[in-house]
């Protein structure tokens, strides 16, 4: 697994190269996530046996987090949807985006999101899947963000970014809570427990889970995010906004279904938020006109509808989810990668003004019937099984969700219906560019996929048995008979099916008459539906903090000084003077001679770096304050310590010198009771800062690691240098952590005096 | 003191130029010198990284911007890119091996009688040398030369 992650991610970094400086073809990259595919499938024998991979590498075993591989059936489908329609965006996009500037930018990005979305299907850990989760998310709002001139583009980017991410603080919060409660942050553990019990810490957990999943799968009412992020180039829609990163949510709750299937909090609040999903991403496909908007909401629709599948639970249920799942995921990218090819040939996506384009793409043409037949659920294709599977679910459960579940598929059949009715036939009418036929390589997904969509329609046994079975049973957490059949005989299930595609073909004819009445109801979803309480908490997020700014930030250093300084310190002396008190040990020190001279030393070249008029008087004192700290750390006979401070003494003096040549003399602005202000504050910061360092020496809560730094030194760290295996072995982590702190210094220093008022001084 | 003195042109001193030009490459190797025994004696890649700039630095006050830049060749940024590039990279060869993320790893070679450790540590070492220079040398140069362009 880790071999596929490295690739993926090594394909990203050199796509720029590949296609700009050495100008291969793109094409090519495909070859990469096709390899991985063929890893992928490589353990399908091994899981299709009913066993389970675990890979694992150490990562840090002190708090429990480990880079470890968690394979089972679901995982699996995951991971060879993600390959195999991610070699089919990567051809695609080759074509799609050919000779575009950023192309490379483009590549690089997609790729690194395919090895997050992979890392995170795979991942055995929580934790680690969390990061990858977050990964998924940054790609995501840099590829939905891909038109970065527009501002629209970046907007709508960053709408996707804040919903995903608030969703996934929330995540955080639960996979820890669920960490600490099952003792393990192990998937492969977790999902051997059932979680029975009762209390406001399950409850809040469940909600933190579903909050993290909602978002991230646009379930009402976080959906908006997701037509929005149409605004990416339509290889990122079929990919992340169809097939893969929006299920990671619904992935993540087949995931934890064994674990929370008791919960009836966990299973009532999908069945409620998947069922409103699925209704209302119906109708808007059904009322958008755009012809991205129009996929991206029956997207939506589907999401509801897995969530739905999941909240209902019986058997017959999760069987659908994965059914609908694997379905949804090859027709719904091969939609896109049409919709596309189709936007690139007319220059137009608006589905009122297409007409007509049988004739100039015969090739789309067919593919699009197939793909919108198989969405709205007709046989032979896959997609009809989905749906009986999901309407003999539905039948089992409340009468208000078959209800639901036949109104959406009804506005689901009407829209798939048009898709094929409304772009294709008709007479030919006169577009931005003149329409022909999308290239080999647009088409080449779309066609394989769309086959298989057929071939596992026509020959159910094929997807049962190679991907359907394991996977049902990974959701279920036991083993379980399943048989998907494509003539189940006349049922209730087949009446209601016919009758919902009875009604899409009404809605179908009415399509075109029924546009004013959508544009109206448009309008008053977009003024007072979920979508406008975001954009009204984000006004008042940057409002709020204007105000305070213009309250703590009001351009004055001394004022920032005087609120950081109280700001910190007036915790920390409450804090003294409760619980730790006044240490006493130091009275009954007996200091040296030469301890009283360094003392003297430092309190004279503080006292006239104070007064003095000259601020070269004032560095150049301060710069001997710093010198005889280091002649301290010399007699207490810690000579790194010492050079390392003489040396960051005469560097810090030389940045002084270099900054304050800038700035006029000393002058008097300050009245006089300013300057008391000033002097009371500085003698209190410098107050409680002694009194830590006094107490810090006397109170020793942990046992003294210094221990076993010296013993351990040379035994294990193979130096006899203390400070500098302390520094490079054993803390390696916080060095690795302070060398960035001091690269992210040095490059704001650098921003700040090159891009002064904004104005670009250029390259150095 | 109504003008601030020190602007390039006043530091311009045979003297400081001339012992600048001697002690320059001679700090420099001490500053190699430094980082490489870290591990058993006082120094090491952050004392090492310090030394080095102080004696940039010392070349910056005795000539110009300028001659720095031309002494460094490449930009200080991409020194503190390459410093974080070999500190990251230090933390990976343990994952291969199957040990916990960053677990030091050491090959000793025996030189005549000389026991010569190359280790990620080292290389973990040289990438925080290369970024302290990095840091300091990114400010001192965009400090002067804000400076050149305010005159």
């Amino acid at each position: 697994m880790l071999v596929v992650l490295i690739a993926i991610v090594a394909t990203a970094c050199i796509a720029p190269l590949w296609t700009h400086r050495w100008q291969l073809p793109r094409s090519w990259l495909a070859t990469m996530p096709a390899a991985c595919f063929v890893l992928c499938l490589s353990w399908w024998p091994e899981v299709n046996a009913g066993a389970v991979i675990l890979q694992s590498w150490a990562w840090m075993p002190s708090i429990g987090l480990s880079l470890s591989f968690f394979i089972d059936g679901l995982s699996l489908l995951f991971l060879l949807l993600i390959t195999g329609i991610g070699t089919f965006i990567a051809l695609y996009a080759s074509s799609y985006l050919k000779n575009h500037t950023d192309e490379g930018r483009f590549l690089f990005w997609l790729f690194l999101f395919m090895a997050s979305m992979l890392g995170l299907v795979a991942s055995d850990n929580l934790l680690a899947m969390f990061v990858f989760w977050e990964l998924t998310s940054i790609t995501s709002y840099m590829l939905i963000g891909f038109h970065h001139e527009s501002e629209k583009s970046r907007k709508l980017a960053l709408q996707g970014l804040f919903i995903t991410v608030g969703g996934g603080l929330l995540l955080m919060t639960g996979f820890i809570m669920l960490g600490s409660l099952a003792g393990t942050y192990e998937l492969s553990e977790i999902v051997q427990l059932s979680i029975t019990d009762q209390s406001p810490f399950v409850d809040a957990m469940l909600v933190f889970i579903l909050i993290g999943a909602f978002t991230k799968s646009a379930q009402f009412p976080f959906h908006f995010w997701l037509p929005n992020a149409m605004a990416a180039p339509t290889p990122v829609s079929a990919f992340l906004h169809s097939a893969t990163m929006v299920k990671a949510g619904v992935f993540l709750m087949a995931r934890l279904h064994p674990t929370f299937a008791e919960q009836s909090l966990w299973s009532s609040a999908q069945l409620w938020a998947g069922a409103a999903t699925m209704l209302l991403g119906a109708w808007m496909a059904y009322i958008s006109t755009d012809l991205k908007k129009v996929l991206a909401y029956s997207t939506v629709m589907a999401l509801g509808t897995l969530t739905l599948l999941l909240g209902i639970g019986t058997e017959y249920a999760l069987i659908g989810f994965v059914s609908y799942l694997l379905a949804h995921s090859l027709y719904k990218a091969s939609l896109f990668m049409l919709a596309g090819g189709i936007d690139h040939s007319t220059g137009t996506k608006d589905l009122a003004r297409l007409q007509g384009l049988r004739v100039a793409m015969p090739i789309t043409f067919v593919l699009t019937i197939v793909g919108a037949l198989s969405l709205a659920g007709l046989p032979p294709l896959f997609g009809f099984i989905g749906k009986e599977l999901l309407l003999e679910a539905g039948l089992g459960a409340d009468l208000w969700v078959i209800t639901t579940v036949v109104l959406a598929a009804a506005l689901v059949a009407g829209v798939s219906l048009t898709l094929i009715v409304k772009p294709f036939l008709g007479s030919p009418v006169s577009l931005p560019k003149s329409p022909h036929e999308a290239s080999p390589a647009m088409l080449a997904g779309p066609l394989v996929l769309l086959t298989l969509a057929v071939l596992f329609g026509l020959f159910p046994f094929l997807a049962q048995e190679g991907l359907v079975r394991t996977a049902v049973h990974a959701v279920a957490g036991f083993e379980m008979g399943v048989t998907l059949k494509l003539w189940h005989g006349v049922n209730t299930a087949l009446v209601l099916s016919g009758l919902s595609l009875l009604a899409g073909a009404l809605l179908m004819v009415l399509w075109v008459r029924s546009r004013p009445m959508a544009q109206l109801t448009l309008r008053w979803s977009e003024r007072y539906g979920p979508e406008s309480g975001y954009f009204r908490m984000m006004a008042g997020i940057v409002g709020f903090s204007a105000w305070q700014t213009r309250i703590i930030q009001n351009g004055r250093l001394g004022i920032y000084m005087i609120v950081l300084i109280l700001a910190t310190l007036t915790p920390v002396a409450w804090v003294l003077v409760e619980s730790v008190g006044w240490p006493g040990w130091f009275a009954t020190l007996n200091p040296t001679i030469y301890e009283w001279a360094m003392v003297a030393l430092m309190l004279v070249s503080t006292a006239f770096a104070v007064i003095t008029r000259s601020r070269f008087a004032s560095i150049i004192s301060l710069g001997a304050l710093g010198f005889s700290v280091a002649l301290i750390f010399v007699h207490f006979s810690a000579p790194d310590l010492g050079i390392t401070q003489v040396l960051v003494e005469t560097l810090t003096v030389l940045l002084l010198v270099l900054v304050l040549i800038r700035v006029p003399g000393f002058a008097r602005f300050s009245s006089k009771a300013e300057v008391a202000r000033d002097a009371a504050v500085a003698l209190f910061a410098g107050f409680v800062l002694s009194w830590v360092v006094l107490a810090a020496l006397s109170v020793q809560w942990a046992p003294s690691i210094a221990e076993y730094f010296v013993e351990n030194s040379y035994e294990l760290g193979k130096g006899r240098n203390i400070v500098n295996v302390i520094l490079v072995d054993f803390r390696a982590l916080d060095t690795l952590g302070e060398i960035f702190v001091l690269a992210i210094a040095a490059l704001g220093v650098y921003s700040m005096l090159k891009l002064r008022g904004g104005s670009d001084r250029g390259e150095t | 003191m109504a003008k601030p003195e020190l602007a390039h042109a006043e530091a311009d001193s045979l003297i400081l130029r001339t012992a600048a030009l001697v002690i320059l490459p001679l700090q420099l190797v001490f500053s190699v010198f430094l980082l490489l025994r870290g591990h058993d004696e006082p120094g090491g890649g952050f004392i090492g990284g310090l030394v080095a700039s102080g004696s940039l630095a010392l070349y910056l006050y005795a000539f110009d911007v300028h001659a720095l830049k031309r002494l460094l060749r490449v930009s200080p940024k991409d020194l503190l890119a390459v410093g974080l590039l070999l500190g990251l990279a230090a933390t990976l060869p343990s994952v291969f091996l199957g040990e916990a993320f960053f677990t030091a790893q050491w090959l000793q070679l025996s030189l005549g009688d000389n026991l010569v450790k190359i280790s990620t540590v080292l290389v973990f070492d040289i990438g925080v040398y290369l970024t302290v220079v990095g840091t300091l040398v990114t400010m001192l140069i965009a400090l002067a030369e804000s400076q050149l362009e305010e005159q």
